[in-house]
């Protein structure tokens, strides 16, 4: 009976994960479109990031296959390289132009 | 000695010669580079004659292979020494040693004297590649050669712009022949799957004659021939090799390039006989050759360009032998026309070396005091061209003309004809040169001086030469043993000829009676004090052969003007207008589509995403419905 969703989880239907990791997500994604500020755009990023990870993790708990988490795994790290180089960027930015507009990076077009 | 060693010794020593000139010349005093170029054909001719006394049969060295498939086909860079090269060696390297002599006496106030000399020996080195190439890539090779020589030495005073045309002619000229000898070639080695001379020639047994491959073939060499050895239509350019400096027009008139065309058709004569057609096509060219030149030499006023159109009409002569089937005959001439044609042309040399470089007859005359000498050999030279008994032309012209007239009485008629003709220029030029009163300026007069020792001697023994080198083919009639002929047997596939004793004792007859009227008469015309004689006459005969037939004229309406004025329209028409066109249609399709697109990358951020969402819609629109 190992293969068996716990008790816990089918307490809360599947649905409800996929839509609330969809909500996060285009939460994430509207934000990324719309607001200036870089720091708040790279939260939005990070919504985006983890309403995937939290869709992959609870469809690896519905069915029962380890896949999904192992994925998770992946994703977490690769975002925390992410943010490093990211708040690295951003902190060199805002030393040289005291702004954390988004528009500045405008400048990065060659 | 050994004789393979002989052999390379004859090939290698001038370019040996021209490399010590060419790279270290500068450096030089002339006498040095006029010594070290004079052993290199020296050196070839001592080694001839040294191979010569001990050859038995023909000598083939394979130095490495040239190129090729291992099994299928392939050229060796290797050279071969029979009975007819022997005898070339015998031309180029005697004949070319005595005009290198006489160039460093010519040459030595020029200021090129070392570029001179090892050109000089670039030309015999070229030469002696092309008579002793055992395939027909190693004689091509040497034809090349020959050609870019004379190109060099033509325009070798580089600063005159005529002269660089007339060396470019010469050039594009050569190319023209090159292109038919080329594609003969390529057939022969598609045909025979060698170019092997020997292989060759052994593998015509089985051809029958007149095969429509073989005519194709022999046509394609014969255009070879008509552009190096100055053949209708393609001789103009020989004319214009005048610009040279004059051993130059020695060397190519007498020991190489121009001999390198019946050298060729003798070689491969074989190859000839079983083309009946194209031997008739040469024994016209000829024919019309020699006399159209021999005509146009009669009204020129330019020392150099009357010597120059008898050569042309002296290889008009050589041809019809080569088209009457007579090769050794052919070669004959080619032997006894090196010595005479040499001898004139050092001696027109001397003459202008003495008047400081005036070369119109109009403004010579009585010369035969001031330069005794060099007199004495002018007259040798032209009693030996125009066939008096018993200097070498009588000799090899007689031998030629017999050919003729066993051949077809029409070939007989025309040459005779042109015989007569030729006496009757040669002798003009004489008496114009050497006899009457001085017809230069007062000035001039007090300066002419007869040449140094080391101009005259190479006179001297090409005098000599020109006596005695018709003894080597006494006709029938008087000797049983024609030396040249019984010598070039084994390689060189003569048809028989033979005329009547009584014919040739006519012929004799006529000839002197002609002759002795001839000197008579040009004696009376142009052994005069006034410059009148050669004034450009006013009748149109005179016209036309003043303008050499306006051959000139009439190639550069009928070919070069055409093809100047297309590429001409070309340049203006269709390169800016198509050519550049397409080339710049791409480009401008990419700069435009950029310019198009450069809006999209603005830099914001937002954009970015939204484009990236609407994309992503698309796609999912795509894939789900």
């Amino acid at each position: 009976m190992e293969n068996q969703i716990p008790e816990i989880f089918n307490a809360i239907p599947h649905t409800h994960y996929v839509l609330l990791s969809t909500i996060l997500f285009v939460v994430g994604l509207i934000g990324v479109m719309i607001r200036k500020n870089v720091i708040i755009v790279f939260m939005c990023i990070e919504i985006m990031l983890n309403a995937v990870n939290l869709m992959l993790t609870s469809t690896s708990a519905y069915y029962s296959h380890a896949g999904g988490q192992i994925m998770v795994f992946f994703t977490m790290a690769v975002a925390a390289a992410e943010v490093a180089v990211g708040l690295a960027i951003i902190v060199m930015i805002y030393k040289n132009l005291h702004s954390t507009n988004i528009d500045v990076f405008q400048r990065l077009k060659g | 000695m050994n004789s393979e060693f002989l052999i390379h010794l004859i090939l290698w020593a001038p370019l040996v010669g021209f490399a010590i000139n060419g790279i270290f010349g500068s450096s030089f005093s002339g006498k040095t580079a006029g010594f070290i170029a004079c052993l290199g054909p020296l050196t070839g001719f001592v080694s001839t004659v040294l191979l010569w006394s001990g050859f038995d049969q023909t000598i083939q060295i394979n130095y490495y292979r040239w190129f090729g498939t291992p099994d299928s086909f392939s050229v060796d860079f290797s050279v071969m020494v029979d009975q007819l090269t022997l005898l070339m060696l015998f031309i180029v390297t005697g004949v070319g040693t005595l005009i290198h002599l006489y160039s460093v006496g010519y040459m030595e106030h020029d200021k090129g004297f070392v570029r001179f000399m090892s050109y000089l020996n670039l030309f015999i080195f070229s030469m002696l590649l092309l008579v002793m190439g055992s395939n027909l890539v190693m004689l091509f090779a040497g034809w090349e050669g020959v050609g870019l020589c004379s190109f060099l030495l033509i325009g070798f005073w580089y600063k005159n712009p005529d002269y660089n045309k007339a060396a470019r002619k010469a050039f594009v000229m050569n190319r023209i022949g090159d292109l038919g000898f080329m594609l003969g070639i390529f057939l022969l080695g598609l045909e025979f799957r060698t170019l092997d001379i020997p292989t060759l020639l052994s593998s015509m047994e089985h051809i029958e004659s007149g095969d429509p491959k073989i005519i194709l073939i022999t046509i394609l060499l014969f255009i070879g021939v008509t552009g190096k050895s100055a053949q209708i239509p393609l001789f103009t350019w020989l004319p214009d090799a005048m610009a040279g400096p004059t051993p130059v027009s020695a060397l190519i008139h007498a020991a190489t390039m121009v001999t390198a065309g019946i050298y060729l058709v003798a070689r491969m004569s074989g190859l000839f006989n079983l083309a009946p057609f194209t031997l008739d096509v040469i024994a016209w060219v000829g024919l019309a050759t020699a006399f159209v030149a021999a005509t146009i030499a009669l009204r020129q006023n330019d020392i150099k360009k009357v010597l120059a159109y008898s050569t042309v009409s002296q290889l008009g002569f050589m041809a019809v032998a080569l088209g009457c089937a007579a090769y050794s005959t052919a070669i004959f001439h080619v032997m006894t026309h090196a010595f005479f044609k040499a001898l004139l042309f050092l001696g027109a040399g001397s003459v202008i070396h003495g008047l400081h470089g005036e070369q119109d007859i109009s403004k010579m005359g009585g010369l035969r005091n001031a330069m005794k000498s060099t007199h004495l050999v002018f007259l040798i030279g032209t009693l030996a061209i125009a066939g008096v008994p018993p200097l070498a032309g009588f000799f090899s012209k007689d031998e030629i003309l017999a050919a003729a007239f066993s051949h077809s009485i029409w070939y007989f008629v025309i040459l005779a004809l042109t015989a007569v003709l030729t006496a009757w220029y040669m002798f003009r030029l004489y008496f114009a040169t050497f006899h009457g009163s001085y017809r230069g300026s007062k000035e001039t007069e007090a300066g002419i001086h007869e040449s140094g020792l080391v101009m005259l001697a190479p006179l001297f023994v090409l005098a000599f030469l020109s006596v005695v080198g018709g003894f080597a083919g006494m006709p029938e009639t008087i000797s049983s043993k024609h030396l040249v002929s019984d010598f070039l047997k084994p390689v060189v596939a003569d048809h028989a000829h033979s005329v009547s004793h009584s014919f040739e004792y006519i012929l004799w007859g006529v000839t002197l009676v002609l002759l002795v009227l001839i000197v008579w008469l040009t004696n009376k015309m142009y052994s005069v004090n006034s410059a009148e004689v050669f004034r450009s006459g006013s009748g149109w005969v005179g016209r036309i052969l003043e303008g050499k037939y306006y051959l000139d004229e009439i190639y550069e309406t009928l070919i070069s003007g055409p093809l100047r004025s297309t590429g001409t329209w070309f340049k203006n028409v269709m390169d800016p207008g198509v050519i550049d066109q397409a080339v710049k249609l791409p480009g401008l399709v990419f700069r435009n589509a950029g310019v198009a697109l450069r809006p999209l990358q603005s830099g914001i951020i937002s954009w970015y995403m939204i484009s990236i969402v609407l994309g992503l819609l698309a796609m999912i629109y795509l894939f789900l419905f």
